[in-house]
């Protein structure tokens, strides 16, 4: 009863392809030409050069000269780069998991608000995209630091025996971190949540599930693709980062990102600084695939 | 054992959405809210599940105020327009929702979840995702579903709009055998007069968030309270006359005698006089009696199953309806006489 039908398409005879003239078959692809000219240009060139780069063997003093060796993967493999792209993983993972937690209540409720009130949110959001890295770094910096910082404030009305430096440190660097992403996480989810249909949650208020069950047993998992986006979008965007954790956090909270340019531009060194950048795009790539894998089997239970 | 709704007021800003709605439902029976759309219906609707709250009034149930209690804790069904089916979970994770949430375990969930799709007749898709379903099968899923914690009161909003026609006509006999079956008090948010007369004990008609009337589906066709509710309830002819004594209404000064009246109507005030096209008969020729009125045939409309003649009258179009064997001999443009029968006759005031 529930077989699907067999496939009803009928299997064109052998050359039915090749038959068509070139003609008809180029103007079906004239439409492509252009994004995969600019791609081409802009994307995959400048990626295969640094790719090739990542082989060639750095000059001393000079530059670097075409050749193939594997030594700027192998030094990669120390204990010190380790560490700083365990802690790069470590830090963009946990920061897109707190963005992604107030990103997601914030937008719910931005969506059941008044048409009026949500554009005026999303403009103040779309404002905060137009902010640098560097603006945010170094307010964030003088925001928590002990001069001029809040801590003073706190102090002012007793909650501090005296004003405090909360930066550079781990926090300030999450705090930064979590502020660059979270327009992006709102702009991700928006769309998903305004198109939820409101009778959703209220079915689920009427078989009895109070709202904070029924946020968690019916909107988080009917967005759950939504969300594992909003997810990667940040944790991607927060590999990236190499100037928040020199403003805002110590020597030991550098991402491989200040690494490689540290690399690129203050030794010289490209070769190793491209054989980094690929190494940390595959294990980027890596762990957005195991999470995509990880969403479709939970899926299927 | 009854619903209350006591001068329940709605506003959303300046829109009166519901105007001093007083209803009492007594238990097990299948309600009807009906009219068009905007009229107010389904807000009164999402009063009583507790949806929305009302800005004046109150709703009780046995007895029980329930206007400020929130909407998970009120024990009723709903069946959404949408139906808000669960799409993460399969049909069984659907139905069965409701006892999850109150703790029900895994082998009684089932168990139940079974028994309700046996119920809306639906075997062999327990463990199917919903997005493998037709819609009148997720139809009988939302019904199954909103049944599963034996509901004080089962509402629904617009339940089989999204359905084609031939399987809305099914559903909606099948919805009313089941209503019957269980004795469960059901409340349906319509817009479809034949689907209000095919189910319903009671019919509401509401219109610009006013009450217009609350009756048997057979009373508010007979003996409609107002022009509103004879234009919506079927096709009515609504003629404008003048009231003339206790028995008679003046229309184009042709006497018509009319069987009832209502109360307050003064001599000469001006009425409108329903008449169903069914009852309405044609004649060819000129008639001089009471009752009648003269016109020519504007058109003829020959359904196969009916005959609909339209019948100029002075300004006034009368539409009759007959069927084929009963057929009067007339074509467009003949000089006719149409009849009013007194019993057919229902005077509204104007």
């Amino acid at each position: 009863m529930s077989a699907q039908p067999a496939s009803q398409a009928v299997p064109l005879p052998d050359g039915a392809v090749e038959s068509r003239p070139v003609a008809q078959r180029l103007r079906e692809h004239l439409p492509l030409i252009y994004p995969a000219l600019m791609l081409g240009i802009f994307f995959v060139v400048p990626f295969g050069i640094m790719l090739a780069v990542s082989f060639f063997h750095r000059v001393e003093g000079a530059f670097f000269e075409p050749a193939f060796e594997l030594a700027n993967y192998a030094r990669f493999l120390s204990a010190f780069f380790g560490k700083a792209l365990v802690f790069s993983l470590w830090i963009s993972g946990l920061a897109a998991v707190v963005v992604t937690c107030v990103a997601f209540p914030f937008t719910y409720f931005l969506t059941r608000m008044r048409r009026g009130s949500q554009v005026r949110y999303l403009v103040f959001i779309l404002a905060v995209l137009s902010l640098s890295e560097v603006i945010i770094g170094f307010s964030w910096s003088t925001l928590l630091s002990r001069t001029a910082g809040v801590s003073n404030l706190l102090y002012y009305v007793g909650l501090l025996a005296q004003p405090t430096a909360w930066t550079p440190s781990f926090g300030a660097l999450l705090v930064g971190l979590c502020y660059l992403g979270f327009s992006y996480a709102v702009l991700v989810l928006y769309p998903a949540l305004s198109r939820l249909d409101p009778e959703l949650p209220e079915a689920s208020r009427m078989l009895g599930a109070s709202p904070l069950r029924t946020f968690f047993s019916v909107v988080v998992p009917v967005l759950r693709n939504s969300i594992v986006s909003a997810l990667i979008m940040v944790f991607v965007f927060n590999l990236g980062a190499f100037l928040l954790p020199q403003v805002l956090g110590r020597p030991e909270h550098w991402t491989l990102s200040v690494l490689i340019t540290d690399q690129a531009v203050f030794q010289s060194n490209i070769p190793f600084a491209a054989a980094m950048a690929v190494f940390l795009m595959l294990v980027c790539l890596a762990l957005v695939a195991l999470t995509l894998v990880f969403g479709q089997q939970r899926r299927a239970v | 054992m009854a619903l209350r709704i006591e001068h329940v007021s709605k506003s959303f800003g300046s829109f009166q959405a519901l105007i001093d709605v007083d209803l009492e439902f007594p238990q097990g029976k299948f309600i009807c809210l009906l009219g068009p759309s905007g009229c107010g219906k389904t807000t009164l609707l999402r009063c009583i599940a507790g949806l929305e709250a009302p800005t004046a009034g109150r709703i009780l149930l046995d007895g029980q105020d329930l206007t400020h209690a929130p909407a998970h804790k009120r024990g009723f069904g709903m069946v959404f327009q949408s139906l808000a089916l669960f799409p993460h979970l399969t049909v069984g994770e659907n139905v069965a929702y409701g006892l999850k949430v109150r703790g029900a375990d895994q082998a009684q969930r089932r168990k139940r979840a079974e028994e309700l799709l046996d119920l809306v007749r639906l075997k062999g898709v327990i463990d199917r995702p919903i997005s493998q379903l037709s819609g009148g099968q997720r139809q009988r899923v939302a019904i199954g579903r909103a049944l599963a914690l034996d509901p004080k009161l089962f509402l629904l909003d617009e339940p089989l709009s999204a359905l084609d026609a031939k399987l809305r006509e099914a559903m909606q006999i099948e919805l009313r055998l089941l209503q019957q079956r269980l004795g469960i008090s059901t409340i349906v948010v319509t817009h479809d007069q034949r689907e209000a007369m095919t189910m319903s004990d009671i019919v509401v008609i509401m219109d610009h968030g006013r009450v217009q009337q609350v009756a048997s589906p057979l009373d508010s066709y007979r003996s409609p309270s107002n022009a509103f509710v004879a234009d919506f309830i079927g096709i009515s002819n609504l003629v404008p006359g003048t009231l003339r004594g206790r028995d008679t209404v003046l229309v184009d000064s042709r006497p018509i005698r009319v069987a009832r009246l209502p109360d307050g109507i003064a001599d000469g005030a001006p009425v409108t006089l329903s008449v169903r096209p069914e009852e309405v008969h044609v004649r060819p020729g000129r008639e001089n009696g009471e009752n009648y009125l003269a016109g020519q045939v504007s058109f003829v409309r020959d359904l196969g199953a009916s005959v609909e003649i339209t019948v100029r009258c002075g300004d006034q179009e009368v539409l009759a309806v007959t069927n084929p064997r009963d057929r009067p001999a007339v074509q467009i443009g003949d000089p006719v006489a149409v009849e009013l029968p007194a019993a057919a006759c229902v005077v509204l005031p104007s």
